[in-house]
Parts: C-alpha cells; sequence; structure tokens
C-alpha cells in the first residue's frame, strides 16, 4: 500500500493535526461586530442625524465582551464549534441595535435607556458564559445534579408565585422584583429542566424504550418509569397555568416531548405527547377567556374590540415590504412591546422580508451548530443535553415569530438574543456556553480527551448496566 | 440516538420554513392589502411626513401644509374653511382623507399617483423630499363667495358651471364645517370636532351639492319634459296642452291643483311656452302621461340622470324611477313621485340647454403642477351627450328667459343682462314642507354661466316660500358674479 504523508490510511490512527476553529471564528466575531457597527451608526444618522459621542464607547465595550469570550475559548475549550459565538454575538449586536433604535422616537425627548440596560445585562450575560466555560471543565459533570437541577427548575419556576417578590405583568405571573431589579426566573428554569430531562433521560431511556406492552401498536411505557416524567411535566404545566404563561408551556412541553423523543428513539412518545399537548390546549381554550382571545386575534387579527397588537405587528411587517423601511425609517414604536415581544416586527419593518429571511437564518444556523454538535457528541448526557438546549432555541423563535406572522396563535415569548430582557439574555449566553462547552468535548481529538476518573467510572458504570 | 436527532432536525427544517412561508405571505403578498387598510397609522404617519400638494383657487391656497416641529411633520391648514371645506373635504390624522378633493384626489396630493412617477424618481435621484402634487381648480372665487353670502345661514346647496366647458366656477353645500378642527394635532380635540359633527342633526358633513340625500327637483324637472316634448318632434313652443285648474291623476280620485290654485291660461289651454313660464302643473301632469314614461327617462338620460360621475368627487347619480303607474307618471311630470336629483344635476340641465344642447362633462381641477409648479396635467373639457339639439336648446332657452321676465322667476333678473332660469317648489313628505329651487343661466344669448340652487326649507308647516322667493335671489347673486367674470 503505497504510503502518503498528507492522506493517512484510514486503518491507523489521524495524525492530521485537528483545526481547532478559532481562527475562523475570529475573522467572523470581526465580521458581526462590523455589521452591528455599521447598523448602529445607520441607526443614529437615520433618525437623529448625528453620531452622539458614546457611539464608539457602545461599539468599544461590545467589541471588547465579544473579544473576551473568543480569548476564554481559546484558552479553555480550544475545539469548540467556531460559528457559535459569532452568531450569538450578532444576533444579541443587531437586538441592542433595534432597542437602541426602538428608545429613539421622533418628537421625543432623550432615550428611555432600555438599549443602555441592555448593553450592561449583555456585559453580564457575557461574562457568566465566560464563567461557565472557565467553571466547567467538563459538561458530564452537570450529569450528577441531575435531581438538584430538577428542583432547581421547579424553585425556579415557583419562585414569581411567592408574596411579596413575585409580580405580575400584563396579566403573567413571571417575574420577581427585589429593589429595582426584576427578573423572569422561569427563563434559567429551562436549562434546569434540559439538564434534568437529559440526565434523567439518559438512564432510563432503556426502561422507557424497550420495557412496557404494546398496546394499539403502541409501546407503552411502564408506569414506575412514566411516573417520574408525568409528574414533573403536569407539575410545570400546572405552574405555567396558574402563572398564565402560554408561550413558557409550550416551550417546556415542546422540549420534553423533543428529547424523550431522541432519548427512546420512539415515535409512540411523540404520539402520546402530541395527544397530550392537544387535549391541554383545547382544555385551555375552553377554560380561559385570554386563551380564546388569542385564538380569535389568530384567526382575524382586525376582530373589532379586541386588542389590536397583532394588527399592528402586521401592518409595521406590511410597512417594510421586502427590501424594508430602513433602519431608523420606520415606526416600529407604534406596535406594542416593540423592544421585547415583538422586537422580530420591527425588525421585519425596518429590514423587510430580506431582512428577516436573514435573521432567521442566524437562527436556523444557531440551531444547525447545536444538533449538529449533538450528533458529535460521545456521550448520551452530552448528546441529549446539546438537543435539548438547541431545540429549546429554535421552538422558542418557532413560537413567537410564529406568533406575530400568525402561523400559531400569539404567545408572549422573548426572541433569543434580541429582546430586550435581562433574564431571556443570561440564559440563552448560557445555552451557548454549554453548547460550546458539549462541541468542545465533541470536536477535541483523541489524543487530546480529557480524563476524568470519576466520570469515566459512572459512565463505565451505565454501559454495564 | 443519532437518527432522531437528524430527524429532529427536520422537524426544526420544517419549523423555519413555515416561518419563512409567513414572512413572504405578509410582506410580500398581503403587503399592499395592509398597507391600505383604514387606520393603518404608519401609513397615514408617511403621507403626514409627505409635503402634501396644495389645493389653489385662482393662484392662492384653499388648503396646503405646513411644516411642524412634532412627529407629524405636516399639518394642514385651510385657509377660507367656511367657503369651501366641502370643496377641499379635511384630512385628518385619526380619520384620514375625507370628502372632498382630499379625498378624491388623495393620491395626486399625497404624490402617490401613478402621474407622479417621473417626479418621484427624479426626486429619489436628487435626494428631495418627496412631495405631493398641487391643484389648481376650476372655482371662480367671487360666484362661490357669492354663493355662501346669499346662502347663509340657510340649509342647501349651489352649484355653478361654465356651459361651454363643464368647468366647475362654484360648489357651496350648507351648512359647512371647519376642516381645520379635523386636521389639527391635537388628536383629542379633533375626536371630539369629528363626534360633533357626525350627530350634528344638520349632517354638515354631507356635500348637498353632488351627493348624500337626493334632492325632488319639482318644478325645475318641467324643462326636461319640455326638451322631450319637443325632441318628439310633436310639439312646438306654441302648441297648446290640456291644462285646467285641477288634474284629476289618472285612475285615482286624487286631484293635482296648480301653485296656489290658479290658473294657467284663461281657455284651460296653456301653451307649451306657457306652462313653462308660470310653471303650470296640470298641462305638464297631462304632458307626462302623453309623452310616456320612456321618452321622459330617454330625455333624463340624456341630461346625465343614472349616470355615475366624478368631478373627481363621485356625484351621486339622479334618478328618474324604473317602473310607473299611469298616476305615478303624471307627478313625475312635475318632478314628484320618486324622481331624486342632486342639485349639481339641475345645473347639467341648465348648462346643456344654454350650451346649445350639448352636454359638458362637470369637472373641478384645472391644472396639476409638481413641487416645482409645472404643469404635469391640464383639463380639457369633453363633451358628455347631446342632451338636445341646438333649435330644442334654443326654444327652451326662449322660454326660461319669459320665465324670468314675466313668470315666476322674477326674483333672478339682472339689470343689464337677460337671465334664463327655471324655478321649481318641491314637495316633500306629508307636512307640506319644500324646498325651493332655483336654475338657469346668464346671460341668455351668450351663456357664461350656469347655476342650481336649492333651499331646504324643512319646517314642519309649508312657509309658503317657493323657489322663485328664495332660492332665485341666490342664484341672481351668482349669475351676477359670473356673468363680470
Amino acid at each position: 500500500m503505497p504510503v502518503s504523508t498528507s492522506t493517512p490510511t484510514p486503518s491507523t490512527v489521524t495524525s492530521l493535526a485537528v483545526r481547532s476553529g478559532r481562527t475562523i471564528e475570529l475573522l467572523l466575531l470581526v465580521l458581526a461586530v462590523g455589521i452591528v457597527t455599521l447598523a448602529y451608526v445607520a441607526v443614529n444618522l437615520t433618525v437623529t442625524g448625528e453620531l452622539p459621542t458614546d457611539v464608539w464607547w457602545h461599539v468599544g465595550i461590545f467589541a471588547a465582551l465579544a473579544a473576551g469570550l473568543h480569548v476564554v475559548l481559546r484558552l479553555r475549550a480550544r475545539y469548540a464549534d467556531p460559528l457559535l459565538l459569532p452568531l450569538a454575538t450578532l444576533l444579541n449586536g443587531l437586538g441592542l441595535v433595534m432597542i437602541h433604535r426602538i428608545d429613539l422616537v421622533p418628537g421625543q425627548l432623550g432615550t428611555s435607556g432600555v438599549a443602555s440596560r441592555q448593553l450592561i445585562w449583555t456585559g453580564l450575560a457575557m461574562a457568566m458564559a465566560a464563567v461557565v466555560l472557565v467553571l466547567l471543565r467538563d459538561h458530564r459533570v452537570l450529569r450528577r445534579y441531575t435531581y438538584i437541577a430538577m428542583a432547581l427548575g421547579f424553585v425556579l419556576l415557583l419562585l414569581p408565585m411567592l408574596p411579596v417578590i413575585g409580580e405580575t405583568v400584563n396579566g403573567s405571573r413571571l417575574w420577581i422584583r427585589i429593589g429595582p431589579f426584576s427578573f423572569q426566573p422561569g427563563e434559567l428554569a429551562k436549562i434546569a429542566v434540559a439538564v434534568f430531562f437529559a440526565g434523567y433521560l439518559v438512564s432510563t431511556r432503556d426502561a422507557l424504550s424497550l420495557v412496557g406492552r404494546r398496546v394499539l401498536g403502541l409501546q407503552l411505557p411502564r408506569a414506575r418509569d412514566l411516573g417520574p416524567i408525568l409528574v414533573a411535566w403536569s407539575l410545570s404545566v400546572l405552574i405555567l397555568v396558574l402563572q398564565r404563561d402560554l408561550g413558557s408551556s409550550l416551550l417546556f412541553f415542546g422540549l420534553f416531548v423533543a428529547m424523550l423523543y431522541v432519548a427512546t428513539e420512539r415515535t409512540s412518545w411523540i404520539v402520546i405527547g402530541l395527544t397530550l399537548f392537544a387535549s391541554g390546549a383545547v382544555l385551555a381554550w375552553r377554560l380561559f377567556s385570554h386563551v380564546q382571545s388569542r385564538v380569535t386575534l389568530w384567526l382575524d387579527p382586525f376582530a373589532p374590540d379586541q386588542s389590536d397588537q397583532v394588527a399592528k405587528g402586521l401592518m409595521g411587517l406590511a410597512h417594510g415590504g421586502i427590501f424594508g423601511a430602513g433602519l431608523g425609517n420606520g415606526y416600529p414604536y407604534i406596535t406594542y412591546y416593540a423592544n421585547s415581544d415583538y422586537i422580530v416586527a420591527s425588525f421585519g419593518e425596518e429590514l423587510g422580508m430580506v431582512g428577516l429571511f436573514a435573521l432567521l437564518m442566524l437562527y436556523a444556523l444557531l440551531v444547525e451548530r447545536g444538533l449538529r454538535t449533538a450528533i458529535g457528541s460521545r456521550d448520551g448526557f452530552g448528546k441529549l443535553l446539546a438537543v435539548g438546549l438547541s431545540f429549546t432555541v429554535a421552538l422558542q423563535v418557532f413560537v413567537i415569530v410564529g406568533g406575530i406572522t400568525r402561523v400559531i396563535p400569539l404567545t408572549g415569548l422573548t426572541t433569543p438574543f434580541l429582546s430586550a430582557g435581562g433574564s431571556s439574555l443570561l440564559a440563552n449566553w448560557i445555552i451557548v456556553a454549554l453548547l460550546l462547552r458539549i462541541s468542545d468535548a465533541a470536536r477535541r481529538p483523541i489524543s487530546e480527551r480529557r480524563q476524568d476518573p470519576s466520570i469515566d467510572a459512572a459512565e463505565r458504570a451505565e454501559a454495564l448496566r | 440516538m443519532n437518527t432522531p436527532v437528524r430527524r429532529l432536525a427536520l422537524v426544526v427544517f420544517a419549523m423555519f420554513t413555515a416561518l419563512l412561508l409567513a414572512t413572504t405571505w405578509i410582506q410580500f403578498v398581503q403587503a399592499d392589502d395592509l398597507r391600505e387598510r383604514p387606520g393603518n397609522r404608519r401609513t397615514l404617519i408617511e403621507n403626514y411626513s409627505r409635503d402634501r400638494g396644495a389645493i389653489l383657487v385662482d393662484g392662492s391656497p384653499i388648503a396646503s401644509s405646513e411644516p411642524t416641529d412634532d412627529e407629524l411633520e405636516w399639518l394642514r391648514r385651510y385657509q377660507q374653511p367656511s367657503r369651501y371645506a366641502h370643496v377641499t373635504g379635511y384630512y385628518s390624522f385619526t380619520y384620514g382623507a375625507g370628502l372632498g378633493l382630499e379625498r378624491a384626489a388623495d393620491s395626486l396630493l399625497a404624490g402617490t399617483d401613478d402621474s407622479l412617477f417621473y417626479q418621484r424618481l427624479s426626486d429619489v435621484v436628487t435626494g428631495t423630499p418627496a412631495s405631493g402634487a398641487s391643484l389648481e381648480l376650476t372655482i371662480d372665487p367671487d360666484v362661490q363667495a357669492a354663493a355662501v353670502e346669499a346662502l347663509g345661514d340657510r340649509q342647501g346647496a349651489a352649484v355653478a358651471l361654465d356651459p361651454s366647458t363643464g368647468a366647475i366656477l362654484a360648489m357651496v353645500s350648507r351648512p359647512g364645517f371647519d376642516p381645520n378642527a379635523l386636521s389639527s394635532h391635537r388628536l383629542s380635540a379633533v375626536d371630539e370636532a369629528y363626534t360633533a359633527l357626525i350627530e350634528d342633526p344638520a349632517d354638515p358633513l354631507t356635500n348637498r351639492a353632488i351627493g348624500g340625500d337626493l334632492y325632488p327637483p319639482g318644478s325645475t324637472f318641467k324643462l326636461v319634459l319640455a326638451a322631450a316634448a319637443l325632441e318628439s318632434g310633436e310639439y312646438e313652443p306654441d302648441t297648446e296642452l290640456e291644462g285646467g285648474l285641477t288634474y284629476t291623476l289618472p285612475g285615482t280620485e286624487t286631484t293635482l291643483p296648480n301653485f296656489g290654485g290658479a290658473a294657467c291660461d284663461p281657455e284651460d289651454r296653456p301653451t307649451l311656452a306657457e306652462s313653462v313660464q308660470v310653471s303650470c302643473n296640470t298641462s305638464f301632469a297631462w304632458l307626462a302621461g302623453e309623452l310616456g314614461a320612456d321618452a321622459i327617462r330617454e330625455q333624463a338620460e340624456a341630461f346625465g340622470f343614472g349616470e355615475p360621475l366624478d368631478v373627481p368627487m363621485s356625484v351621486t347619480p339622479s334618478i328618474y324611477p324604473d317602473t310607473l303607474d299611469d298616476a305615478q307618471l303624471a307627478l313625475t311630470g312635475i318632478g314628484q313621485f320618486e324622481v331624486r336629483v342632486t342639485p349639481m344635476q339641475v345645473a347639467m340641465i341648465s348648462a346643456a340647454i344654454a350650451n346649445d344642447g350639448v352636454l359638458m362633462t362637470p369637472y373641478l381641477i384645472e391644472e396639476v403642477r409638481n413641487s416645482d409648479l409645472e404643469v404635469i396635467e391640464s383639463a380639457e373639457p369633453r363633451t358628455r351627450a347631446r342632451a338636445v339639439s341646438g333649435q330644442t336648446a334654443d326654444e327652451l332657452s326662449d322660454m326660461m328667459v319669459r320665465v324670468v321676465e314675466q313668470g315666476s322667476g322674477q326674483a333672478a333678473a339682472l339689470p343689464e343682462v337677460q337671465v334664463a332660469g327655471k324655478t321649481g317648489t318641491a314637495e316633500f313628505g306629508d307636512s307640506g314642507a319644500a324646498h325651493a329651487w332655483f336654475t338657469g343661466f346668464a346671460p341668455a344669448d351668450d351663456p357664461q354661466i350656469a347655476v342650481a340652487v336649492i333651499v331646504e326649507s324643512a319646517t314642519d308647516n309649508w312657509t309658503g316660500e317657493t323657489g322663485g322667493q328664495v332660492a332665485a335671489p341666490v342664484a341672481r347673486a351668482m349669475l351676477d358674479a359670473g356673468v363680470e367674470r
């Protein structure tokens, strides 16, 4: 067999250097920060006709944050996926620009300062991502905390129900307020829940997929396997119904079904899940007037005597048309929650259909990199966690953008990385950090694989069971 | 576990595809419909951010836009609201472009009309802020002012036309309103003003000259009958008609008296010309039966009845009823039963007679000018129909001169100028209340202006005012202003 230095034979272990991707990441980061800077300058020039002196400060802070995370990755996760960080940075930056743009309503003095607050939160969230990457050397450690994650998830979900610190905003009790700080713990809960599902499912997947009776062609699980998940699910749904938050309810349930399906590889779970969801949806529609009005507005956004939120969003999108009114040239502030729930409509108005397509592609790419990480991941826990985290992002984008564009009834949800709001930003940057950590493990060459005796022992025990 | 992950990726793909399709649907397919939805604030603000064109009468603006500092960059101002409210209409942020030219010529004023395409293109290239076109109107300010002053506080309407072109010289509807109250940027005040106008029983927002509830034409309709009779070839101006003190409606016991119970002629055989001159009811009721509904309807349609007309505001088509029994037919002969007209239509009858029988299409916009004041469109008078032959027109004209010189329309006479006219008193309802009409033109031998005036006398008990006493003086003032033009 002729031996070539450049093409190793398949039978031997490769000695070819694996590309870390850090250089590509840096180039893409420069591109992302460049786009954000241009957009920021364009907004200021269009709306106010001048560049405020602190523009370069803001751009500098943002660039420094991105560069900081890049350095952390070079030091602590050399083989992490090179697209994740630039994608998240670009989305976060564009969100900042649009929030700033909505702050600048013509004819109103000054800005409401939402963008500055969002910049502070961006700093905190990216710093938190760095902390996760530094402290969590191996994602498999999280598996030890499966049930702690479950408890944490419940506590986070329950927090807003507490008196004093709990707060109701727009009919949904999702917030806690301590002094001047308000926070939506449900955003973080979805990470804890994903960790719990991943840890739990990886242990019980065999029982869930193989044991049990077949009824009508469906493999029904044993009650003792089904029990804990049903309890966890119904509790979270119950809490969310009490908090009147449809969007998160949908999100948690979709996450649950998707992870269950991936863990068990059984289509029956999807059938069971969708049946449960359909009956739940019908029940909610029969019981709650706010659900009914959402459905009415979904079918006819111009229904008289109803909220005109959907209608205003649609008119904004229509105003943008194919190429958009141009950054700073639209009227996104006419729509309610233009910088939070409806920020996608604001983008659609000023950047048009073309701009929305680009944004959706950024999300699709982010999700695709997450799912690719799952496929490349060598441990079941990491695989499930990566699937869960990336699917949350996909589902959240689908639920909120689908609500705005009338694919499904509108449910209030934040748009990952874009919407104004600290908790959402924090949660999504932690999700990116976790995906980076898993992808680092997935792409790391075998020679550099980290050996952790305690984790490896646990995995061996798992394999033997 | 990789197979389900790949399948899940397909689900994600489907979800994003749904979003892309929905976005395309809204921003591409439905976009125009959504933009044009009434109450779309974005479209309104967008229009406000453009310098909306002025509406000009004799070169000076009656509606124009002033720059402001607030979010709505331009404020619409109406310089002579009491005179021109129904001509201009209003332009309100809350209620959009309403009534008048603001609505009918919206795309020109806003600058979005297709005819302004090249203007917009060059604006984009040169970076000039987009602006709308200005409209120079056909209105003669003196005739308009004369009509407004003569009508005073009475409810009613007046229209003046240039018979040879169809140019609208005056268009007045009373009561008026102040469009400035609706164009204000103080939106709560606008709401209040609008509600007050909507709830006002006198209905000031209706342009009575061209639309809204149509009026019974009363005796002015006798011109249509006389025209039909002359056109039939069986009648001459001196043909004698049957016209006694009363006329019993065919098939009924009901008798129709003459106005004031007077005889039309000592022998009860008034000629056609005499019948027009004294506005004889009995002879025209009889004549209607002789001519038949079809002949009358054909003549009415030749004058413009039943056909849509945009000046560019749309004029409600006037009606000659479809199915009639003999008694009803007789009543239509004196402009009663279900004959309904706009003052514009009545003015068109006079204008056609004045113009040798040729009816010109009425129009209000003389010129459209772009922001550089270049004329981009200029009105060309258009013939609408030949209503009657030249000879019939001459004969009708002579009869109308006698109405003013010796008959019921003497209040419209001018000292130096020969005026042709016809009065009308149109009863409506059962209360005895009536509307007073006058239509005519001057000078009779070289007509420069044709008018129609209606004064509503919607009192419970008929005040006894007739077209000759109430409406003719208004017409006189307008004709006076018109012939000196």
